[in-house]
């Protein structure tokens, strides 16, 4: 059911505010927005009603005559001292709204943590989940484990493309890699977008709140002709059953090298590799 | 011309001569030679309008394509084709060169020069901005461009667009780069030079204000793009690694050099729209411009600070957040002269009395669709929000309620203000007015709700999407504004068409205007002036109506279309 209402399926979208619910980083950013927009509306509604009065009120009519100001000093500083501090008080919320937004929070107790590490965005306690992510064209792949970030191709390390499998209560740095051109990893509803630049590592973080939920993105860097195919969905899942999915990739990971081992072994056997 | 008698004239006009003989080439070859600013300028405006609509052309294709989910009609390369030729028409062969074109035409009119300071460097920029258009459309008929506007390496480069067509834009922005440049130093030297006496900087017209900006931004920031994309094509062709990851290039350096030309150019583009608005609303509200000095300063201003804001366009991309910050400050300031501007202009319409022309809607019109996409753009420079709304279809509407609705729409006033000078006749003005409000709807619908796409997740430039995303319903109604929205263009290219041969004679001063390009013939002779008056005010023109009345008791007419011109 969550997972439903994550998707949001329906002719109409979120209009007035960002995508959020996914992550804390995601909920911060929504409600930072959202001040921002309040004081937005206000001066909307100021400066285009001020408009529109005017330009009903003074058209000409038989014997009006335009008064012929030229300038008003202490107006004109008045307005200009005013958007100034409108920008002062934009400037303080978002330095206050900023900690929550960039600096990851400690897992919750119930949550899980397989390593930490101290080259990357942390949380206070050091406790966290790492999976790296790259992109290439027109595909992510997931690669689960802190190790991943020294070969995430050559680690013996489970993976998976286009469908990330995360565990609940936990806080996931997300490594963030590319091996073609630049690409942009974002999932709206679980924070903001980092781009994947070849030959930069790029780091962002999430912490779901709600097992069960499933989490749309795509790619939102120009990547090629594929770009639009270039998805990416978050699975949410309990720790528990995230620790059983690790297991059971690694097993089918390895039952399918295994596999190619074999079959490898017989064509270079019968003379056909 | 015909010398008049000076009490019988309707208007106060100089006596203009032809001063050159009458010469026996054809019609076409005058247009090919001339060295004539106002031959140019009309050539600019012509060429770029063309260049208007097929990029509109362009853009209503993208929108048919997106107007329902998982649409098959264009492919995904031909949709990337699109995208980059309408974002690249747009910018480097509509918006910028047509403000060369209205400045071409009135800076030296405005200034009381006899022409710009170098006229055949002048043509120069003409032709060369003509050919680099040619030489990107024809990539048309082979492999056009794909990599976006902003041709992002590493996939700019030959290993992912290895066809030509992305050499054709390297070469488009050269070209066309050259003649801005070339361009923007004639007229800086114009402007510098040539004002008529007693027009000190204090009484320089505000759009010739803006034109001087424009020139002096489009020295500043075009080097920087040039040497970009000619590390793009070393790059491409000849070996060299700059923006290659796996050689110790940068795709990061690219952003950095190409967005500092690319901010500075949004300015550009803008400037003198707000410069055509600065002398619109004055003469319609038959009131002097509020806070001259302000909107001469706030002009001077945004130039300064417009390069200073670049990386705000790389909010997502591997920048320490210490330089975000101070993007999100410098961009924050670039608002207040902004702001400034927007608040002269209503206290100028406050206590005037309104003559509502088609030139005076699209003014307002402009104002109140400017305010939405400065304020969208206060929201895109809190980096945290950014991070959101970036490359989403929020930025594509922020932009183009500034450009679309903002450098168009001032576009539109400059042309429903000064076609009678250019040609003589008035266009129709209740053509105009249905033209604006068809426009204004339109654009409203197609680009209000990519606010909201944006919110719900869409990114740009993707050619298609899945059902089910809640992005569908949004889509159909921009593609339906879209549609709205050209069919108001369509009435005013007609009105054009059909006002050139048939509009009403327009007369030297229709409007009571306050510049000198009204103090001439319309349209004007060759030499513009043969006499050039004093300067004693910003209003030059309206010193000399009254001059005039003063002397001879007679309240001095429009010549020709009174209705304008109730006081």
């Amino acid at each position: 059911m969550l997972a439903s209402l994550a998707l949001a399926p329906g002719a109409f979208a979120n209009f007035l505010t960002p995508k959020s619910g996914g992550s804390p980083n995601a909920d911060s950013i929504a409600e930072l927005y959202k001040l921002v927009l309040y004081i937005a509306a206000f001066v909307f509604l100021v400066v285009e009603l001020t408009l529109l009065y005017s330009v009903y009120k003074f058209r000409a009519k038989k014997g009006a005559v335009a008064a012929q100001i030229h300038g008003n000093t202490r107006l004109e500083i008045g307005w200009t001292v005013a958007a100034g501090l409108i920008l002062v008080v934009l400037t303080v919320i978002t330095f206050i709204k900023l900690p929550s937004i960039i600096n990851p929070p400690n897992s919750d107790p119930k949550g899980l943590v397989l390593s930490a590490s101290t080259t990357e965005p942390s949380p206070p306690n050091g406790r966290k989940l790492t999976i790296c992510v790259t992109g290439r064209q027109y595909i992510w792949r997931y690669t689960y484990g802190a190790a991943c970030q020294q070969n995430p191709f050559t680690t013996k390390l489970p993976y998976s493309y286009q469908q990330m499998v995360a565990p609940a209560n936990t806080t996931v740095v997300l490594v963030i890699q590319s091996t073609d051109v630049i690409h942009s990893w974002w999932i709206p509803s679980m924070g903001g977008k980092v781009d994947a630049v070849p030959g930069y590592t790029t780091y962002t973080w999430f912490k779901a709140p709600y097992a069960g939920a499933i989490y749309h993105g795509q790619c939102a860097q120009l990547c090629g002709r594929n770009h639009a195919a270039m998805t990416a969905l978050v699975k949410v899942v309990s720790p528990t059953d995230y620790q059983a999915w690790i297991q059971q990739q690694t097993a089918a990971i390895n039952a399918a090298n295994q596999q190619v081992i074999q079959l490898r072994r017989v064509l270079t056997a019968t003379g056909n590799l | 011309m015909s010398t008049t008698d000076y009490a019988v004239r309707p208007v106060p006009q100089i006596i203009a001569h032809e001063v050159h003989k009458p010469r026996e080439t054809k019609k076409w070859v005058d247009w090919v030679t001339t060295t004539d600013h106002k031959k140019i300028g009309i050539m600019y405006m012509v060429t770029t309008f063309v260049f208007f609509i097929l990029g509109g052309v362009e853009a209503l294709l993208m929108r048919v394509q997106l107007g329902v989910p998982n649409n098959t009609l264009i492919s995904a390369e031909h949709y990337n084709q699109l995208l980059t030729i309408h974002g690249t028409t747009m910018i480097f062969l509509f918006v910028v060169p047509i403000m060369a074109g209205f400045g071409n035409y009135f800076v030296p009119l405005m200034i009381g020069a006899r022409d710009m300071a170098f006229p055949r460097l002048n043509a120069l920029s003409y032709w060369l901005l003509l050919f680099g258009g040619i030489v990107f459309y024809f990539t048309l008929f082979f492999r056009p461009p794909e990599a976006g506007w902003w041709s992002y390496p590493p996939l700019s480069e030959a290993l992912y667009s290895p066809s030509a067509g992305q050499d054709a834009w390297i070469f488009l922005i050269h070209i066309t780069g050259i003649s801005s440049l070339v361009g923007a130093i004639n007229f800086y030297a114009t402007i510098v030079n040539m004002r008529a006496p007693g027009m000190s900087w204090g009484r320089l017209p505000l759009f010739v204000w803006s034109i001087l900006i424009y020139a002096v931004l489009l020295i500043v920031a075009l080097p920087v793009v040039a040497a970009a994309v000619t590390m793009l094509l070393t790059d491409r062709h000849f070996g060299t690694h700059f923006f290659d990851p796996t050689n110790h290039g940068s795709p990061v350096l690219w952003q950095h050099l190409f967005w500092f030309f690319g901010h500075p150019e949004v300015y550009i583009m803008i400037l003198p729209g707000f410069g055509i608005i600065s002398e619109v609303i004055p003469v319609f509200s038959r009131k002097p411009i509020f806070g001259y000095k302000a909107i001469a300063a706030a002009t001077s201003v945004i130039a300064f600070l417009a390069v200073l804001v670049w990386a705000h366009h790389m909010f997502a991309s591997p920048v320490p957040v210490v330089v975000l910050g101070f993007f999100m400050l410098s961009s924050f300031l670039i608002g207040v002269p902004t702001g400034v501007k927007i608040f002269n202009w209503i206290a100028t319409l406050w206590r005037g009395s309104l003559v509502m022309t088609a030139s005076l809607y699209y003014a307002v019109g402009f104002i109140a669709i400017f305010v939405i996409g400065g304020i969208t753009g206060i929201f895109l420079a809190i980096f945290p929000v950014d991070w959101q709304l970036n490359d989403t279809y929020f930025v594509v509407a922020h932009f183009h309620y500034v450009l679309m609705g903002g450098a168009v729409f001032t576009i539109f006033a400059g042309i429903y203000y000064w076609f009678p000078k250019m040609t003589g006749r008035l266009l129709n003005e209740r053509a105009g007015k249905v033209s604006f409000w068809i426009m204004f709807i339109g654009f409203n619908m197609t680009f209000f709700v990519q606010h909201a796409l944006g919110l719900s997740g869409m990114p740009r430039r993707i050619y298609t999407y899945q059902p089910g995303l809640g992005w569908s319903t949004y889509n159909l109604i921009s593609t339906i504004g879209s549609f709205i929205l050209s069919a108001g263009i369509l009435v005013t290219v007609i009105n054009i068409a059909h006002s050139f041969k048939h509009g009403r004679i327009a007369g030297p001063d229709p409007w009571k205007a306050n510049t000198l390009e009204w103090f001439t013939t319309s349209p004007p002779p060759v030499n513009n002036f043969d006499a050039i008056p004093r300067v004693r005010s910003v209003e030059p023109m309206r010193d000399i109506r009254r001059q005039v009345e003063r002397s001879t008791g007679v309240t001095q007419k429009t010549g020709g279309s009174e209705r304008f011109a109730r006081v």
